[in-house]
């Protein structure tokens, strides 16, 4: 076997091996070796000059638990992932649907709400601090309204309006990004369901219930996932809310807005602080809860959507059906259409309008809410719109 | 009509919502998103979206137009609503100011994103190609480990890192942001999934019979045709390098990068709101300008990345 040949054939063998490499050493040093260390870091005394001290088993683990500040950190996350989390979700599936029209300028409408996606997090929290601020935008317009009665901002004083405040700007953050997915999947949707609905007089809102939403689970529950997971994480903006200034960045003068994350870094990194070990614990701890909450959260949207969707979920027979009536009214108005059209050049009008007014006149002349006829009866299916209809497709 | 279809799919609460609509005769509406022209509605919804956007950079950059007196006898509203000369002063005492050197921190903002998503394209195409187009044994469980170590939140290491980050000597390196960003397993990821429908193995082929090495295959036959994944991926990774806060504020000391200015903008101007809300301004503007040239593949990458993910 000659050389090149040897070496063509070792280039084959080894190659895809290399050219994944890469990326498994590095995942190994900072990705595995990590994970695993933190393990060793969560049982000793450790500090950040002095480094490995005394095995203390357990012990960070059970001061972490001591601590009151641990849990309302934690309290303090769930709330402010609620804050922002909830009303993300309604406000990016009304945007996606907002979205999801034959719109002019379409490139613009979308760029414009992935802005916030740009705009760096920490800028924002120093924004909306200076919006929600005693002397900002906002306060100073609640108090004349007489909604407000504080002499300084409630939103630095007040624990749940300091989350509503933090909640928005997540809100204001992630909000178009995740519209922009759910619009992605809206527009997946086969239109034919659309036009078989339509066909069948559900109202435009009753199509979004009944037939986007349920069509579009699998990214929803994508999205929620995502939006858990990044959720509970949240540093940047409760960090810089208060303008991180002497004395700042702490989550305000009673841990009001104190998140896990900062608590973490406040415990390894903040100031007259040096707890390495104790910090590596809630890093682990927070690990198990953010998959604890994960999986709760997966089952819950699973269930949540499965049960709201089972007097809606439409069978795949279903839809095939549904879709081939779509395609024989569609092709039946196209006929009409067609033949519209030729009537009119003949100087006539449609024939068909006078057959089939009677059936178009009123709903009950084939039967209630009890017709079990099945959606393949297409027999009365056109409507006085549909060639219109068809005649755009 | 027949309402048994509604029946069927929709149960009957709809089926009677809709005998009634159509016995009060009202017109069944077509909603059929790709053809009919939305109403007025859709289009001020739409503005007020717009007008969230981007109200927050411009309200800073309206503060930022103001001096002191002007923010504090304009409480409940903006000082101003058109730009001032005043801003221009201010940038030019932000980037002058003695406490913190901003085009530094720009300098070391721009290196390390431009590294991170350089190396990260390089490296995840590569692995992409590996992933996609050649077969090994093993492929299945490692590209399995690879979306797997997706699900790890980042956090969690973060403290073992800084002692690593102290025991190599990298606290306050740039090393310490740079390198443990190289390739990531998002970027693997979306890498694979592009070329397995993007790159079609007969072109692979051709340039193997041709007596092409596998690293010549990957570069002249792989890299062009992975190019639109990766300009998307590209952008995300430098968006997202651009815009970390909370791993800077952990291993850099006074070495800053753009957000790590942020923080010292009020230890350096104490109260004065106008000149540390110009800073902000001008810490949170440079990736809008990339985003007005790049913000339409940034969409499109994020529909994409629904469609897939």
């Amino acid at each position: 076997m000659g050389w090149g040949q040897r070496l063509s054939r070792w280039d084959i063998k080894v190659s895809p091996y290399l050219y994944i490499s890469p990326f498994f050493i590095l995942f190994a040093i900072f990705g595995a070796f990590p994970l695993l260390f933190n393990v060793v870091v969560a049982l000793h005394d450790w500090h950040r000059r002095a480094g490995m001290g005394d095995y203390v088993g357990l012990d960070n683990f059970t001061w972490v638990l001591q601590q009151p500040l641990f849990w309302r950190s934690l309290e303090n996350t769930f709330s402010i992932f609620l804050w922002g989390g909830i009303p993300q979700l309604v406000l990016a599936l009304l945007i996606a649907a907002v979205l999801d029209q034959n719109l002019r300028a379409r490139t613009f409408w979308r760029m414009s709400v992935l802005v916030p996606f740009v705009v760096m997090p920490v800028a924002t929290s120093m924004i909306f601090g200076q919006v929600f601020g005693q002397f900002g935008l906002l306060v100073p317009n609640l108090q004349d309204l007489g909604l407000l009665t504080h002499v300084e901002s409630p939103f630095f004083q007040d624990r749940l309006l300091s989350h509503a405040a933090i909640g928005s700007m997540v809100v204001f953050r992630w909000t178009g990004y995740n519209s922009l997915i759910l619009l992605a999947a809206m527009q997946a949707v086969p239109r034919e369901l659309y036009e078989a609905s339509t066909v069948d007089g559900a109202s435009r809102v009753r199509q979004f219930f009944s037939v986007t939403i349920p069509s579009i689970r699998p990214t929803m529950i994508f999205v929620i996932l995502t939006m858990t997971i990044g959720g509970l994480q949240i540093f940047d903006e409760v960090r810089m809310f208060d303008g991180g200034g002497t004395g700042g960045g702490k989550g305000g003068a009673d841990n009001q807005w104190t998140t896990v994350v900062l608590y973490l870094y406040n415990l390894g990194f903040g100031d007259w602080q040096d707890r390495l070990g104790q910090a590596a614990a809630v890093g682990w701890i927070f690990a198990a809860v953010i998959a604890v909450f994960s999986l709760v959260n997966f089952l819950l949207t699973r269930s949540i959507s499965s049960s709201s969707a089972r007097t809606t979920r439409v069978s795949k027979a279903q839809r095939a059906a549904a879709i081939a009536k779509a395609r024989a009214v569609a092709a039946d108005s196209e006929r009409r259409a067609r033949e519209a059209g030729v009537a009119t050049l003949l100087g006539r009008t449609t024939p068909y309008d006078d057959q089939r007014a009677p059936d178009d006149g009123g709903p009950s002349d084939d039967g209630g809410p009890s017709d079990d006829r099945g959606p393949s009866d297409d027999g009365d299916v056109a409507q006085p719109d549909a060639p219109k209809e068809g005649a755009h497709r | 009509m027949s309402t048994g279809f509604i029946e069927n799919t929709a149960g009957p609460g709809a089926a009677r919502y809709a005998q009634k609509r159509a016995a009060k005769g009202r017109p069944v509406q077509a909603h059929n998103p790709s053809t009919r022209r939305p109403g007025w509605l859709t289009y001020a919804l739409l503005v007020v979206v717009f007008v969230v956007s981007v109200f927050p950079l411009y309200a800073s950059a309206m503060y930022g137009s103001s001096t002191t007196q002007e923010i504090s006898r304009s409480v409940g509203s903006l000082p101003t609503w058109f730009p001032t000369l005043t801003l221009l002063d201010n940038f030019g005492e932000v980037l002058s100011a003695s406490q913190f050197n901003f085009w530094m921190a720009f300098a070391n903002s721009v290196l390390v994103a431009v590294a991170v998503s350089a190396s990260t394209v390089f490296f995840s195409t590569l692995a992409g190609f590996s992933f996609a187009k050649l077969t090994f044994r093993g492929r299945q469980a490692l590209y399995l480990t690879v979306i797997a170590t997706l699900a790890i939140p980042a956090q969690v290491g973060t403290i073992p890192m800084f002692v690593m980050m102290n025991d190599f000597g990298w606290i306050d390196s740039l090393l310490a942001l740079t390198v443990p960003g190289l390739v990531g397993a998002f970027g693997v990821f979306w890498m694979t999934q592009y070329l397995q429908e993007a790159l079609p193995f007969e072109l692979v082929e051709a340039a193997r019979v041709d007596g092409a090495s596998m690293f010549r295959t990957f570069w002249s036959i792989a890299l062009p045709a992975a190019r639109p994944a990766a300009a998307t991926l590209a952008l995300f990774t430098f968006v997202g390098s651009w815009n970390s806060f909370f791993w800077p504020a952990v291993v850099m000391r006074s070495q800053l990068t753009m957000p790590l200015v942020i923080p010292q903008l009020r230890g350096a101007f104490t109260t004065d709101t106008g000149l540390v809300m110009s800073g902000v301004f001008l810490v949170a503007a440079p990736l809008l300008i990339v985003f007005a040239f790049a913000g339409k593949q940034l969409v499109s990458g994020v529909m994409a990345g629904a469609v897939k993910g």
